[in-house]
Order: structure tokens, then sequence, then C-alpha cells
């Protein structure tokens, strides 16, 4: 069976099929790798050697928007991005932590050998670890680094030159159609 | 280094020959065109990447980047402002680069001919034009028609020299 989304790929699963009597599973993903390699190093060599190659700034120009960009890339962002990044990744390793975890909690064997406290001690485990992250997004919470600080609207003392009237006129003239009489 | 692509070879006989066949169909086959539009246009441009016209036949799928686009189809009014833009991303695609110039306003200004002073009066005075579609707008059948006669543009191409005018310096200097 071969399912070949790229031509890379293909050739590493030829490559892959073909050894597989010979060599063990690891080297298989090596031969892999390097089929991928060799295959895309191929196929850069010879696009360089055909086509037409003509730089000009606007082709060298970051922006492929027809805009030209304006100042640094290096531009200050809020502190307060920095501070969700961590809350976020304080949620995440706790989750990838998780799932190897799961699978130690309900081993049946080491379960049925101590008579279920191992269940128990590995909850006990992961409950500390759980506690004191959710010490941390106390922390945070109580600091109000989850609040995102809004701007308040501004109300503006501008005032539209069109006197109302002139809509007044409007709607006077077309009020027969919006609104017609009841006979 | 030079590309292969972009040399011009003076003699090559069938080889060449072919292998002009061989690029120019697959250039004609998979032209990819940029995706913008500039005015009313642009919705009859829509429509002809629409099931009903399906521009997808001609293998031309709308792509986003000037870096992946074969043809340019200016498709609207341009104006002093984007002519800008429109310039720097016609410099910004790669070679070969095709121009479908798509209706009145985009050919010679139309309707703003006489007072629009922020209308470029025709493309072509900032970008080299390959096919005019005249229409204000026009219809999907006519941008089809456009797209064909450039795919007669592209197969006339070839990587051989021009040499209609050394035969006619050649006649000259026989003459004298």
């Amino acid at each position: 069976m071969l399912f070949c989304w790229d031509a890379s790929v293909c050739v590493s699963l030829i490559l892959m099929q073909h050894t597989e009597q010979f060599v063990s599973p690891l080297a298989q993903i090596l031969v892999f790798a390097v089929g991928a390699m060799l295959f895309t190093g191929m196929a850069l060599l010879v696009s360089r050697l055909i086509r037409p190659n003509r730089p000009n700034p606007q082709k060298l120009a970051s922006y492929e928007s027809g805009e030209t960009p304006l100042g640094t890339a290096w531009v200050q962002f809020n502190v307060r991005f920095y501070v969700l990044a961590l809350v976020f990744l304080l949620f995440e390793v706790e989750i990838v932590f998780l799932f190897p975890w799961s699978t130690v909690f309900a081993n049946e064997e080491l379960n049925n050998q101590t008579d279920g406290a191992w269940g128990w001690f590995a909850f006990a485990e992961m409950l500390i670890f759980i506690v004191v992250l959710a010490v941390g997004l106390a922390y945070v919470w109580r600091m109000g680094h989850l609040d995102w600080v809004k701007s308040k609207p501004q109300s503006s003392d501008f005032k539209s030159p069109v006197p109302a009237q002139l809509y007044e006129q409007i709607n006077k003239k077309f009020e027969s159609a919006s609104h017609p009489k009841q006979k | 280094m030079k590309g292969l692509l972009d040399q011009q070879f003076e003699h090559g006989g069938v080889i060449i020959t072919k292998v002009d066949d061989l690029l120019n169909w697959s250039r004609l086959s998979s032209l990819f065109p940029m995706t913008f539009g500039l005015a009313c246009c642009a919705i009859e441009f829509m429509s002809t990447g629409s099931t009903v016209y399906d521009m997808d036949r001609f293998g031309m799928v709308p792509r986003a980047t000037p870096r992946q686009s074969d043809v340019m189809i200016v498709s609207g009014t341009v104006t002093f402002k984007m002519a800008d833009r429109i310039k720097q991303l016609y410099e910004q695609m790669s070679e070969p680069r095709y121009v479908i110039s798509m209706g009145s306003c985009s050919n010679c200004g139309g309707p703003y001919w006489q007072h629009g002073y922020h209308v470029v009066k025709g493309v072509d005075r900032i970008i080299p034009v390959d096919v005019y579609v005249p229409g204000c707008p026009p219809r999907p059948e006519a941008l089809i028609g456009g797209i064909l006669k450039l795919h007669e543009k592209i197969r006339s191409e070839s990587r051989m020299k021009p040499t209609a005018i050394e035969k006619l310096m050649n006649k000259e200097s026989e003459h004298v």
C-alpha cells in the first residue's frame, strides 16, 4: 500500500519497502530521512540550474502585498503577552505530563501487585503536582495578570455641521410612502 | 550563473523546438493568476473562477502572492494610489510573467478618461500588457477569451534567438 502525498516521501517509502528485510526499523527511518533529503536536494539543484534568476530589490523585499515595509520589525510588545505565554506554558506542560502519567496510573499489573495502593500513590503524586501549579495560577489571578487593561471609550465633542432639518426634509417628503395612511 | 531558461540559443534545431513545445505547453496549462481585484471587473473575474465558468479547467488557480503567480489580471480601475502597488507587485512576480488588462478602465482609463484626475489612463503606462480584454466590465466569457489569447501568445514563445532582424540586415547588405 503506497499513498504518496509528496514525491520525496514516495521515493523514501519505496526505498523503505525494499530495505524492509535487511535493516532494523530504526534504520528504515534513517533511509526515509536520507531519501527525503536526497530527493529534495536534487529538485532544488535542478531548478537552480534551469530557472531564470533575475533578482531585483522588489523581489527581495519581505512584503508580498504591494506595501513597502516601514521601520524595523523590532517593536515593543506589551509585557502582558509574556505573562500570558508563561501561564499558557504552565497549563500545557501540566497536560503533557498527564499523558505518560495516565499510563502508569492505570497499570493493571502494578495495581494488582500492590492491592490498589499503587493507583492511590500515583494519584497523590499528580495531585501534589497540580496543586503546586494551581498555586501559581492563584498567584497570577490574585496579582491581576489575567485581567486585561481595557481602554475607556472617549466621547467626542464633534458636532456634525449638517443641520438636522435636512434629514427631516427628506423624511417628510417620503412620509406618505413609508407610513401609508390607513383608509 | 545564468539559468538555462534565461539563455537564448542560436542553433539547436529539433531539440530546442521540442523543449520549447514542452515548456510552453506546461506554462500555458497552469497559468496561476494573482488574487486581487480593483473594481467591478473583479466581480466578473470572481465569477470566472466560479463553477459556472470554471477557470480551473485551464489550470488557473488564484495564488495569494506575486512570487507564485504567472499572470496578473488587472481587473478594474487603476488609480495612482494603486498604480504604485501594482508596479511593485509586478516587479515581485517571477519570470516569465504575463499581464492581462481587463476592462476599459485598465485598458485606457475608461469612463475616467477625461475627468478622472486620480485614474491611470491605461495600465500599460506602468507595466507591459500582453492581452487587452475590452468591456465595461467584460463578461467572464470575454475574460476567458483573453486567457485563450494569452495561451496563443505563450504557445509561440521560443528559446531560439530571434532571427528576423538578422535576415533583414542580410537582405539590406545584399542590396547594397
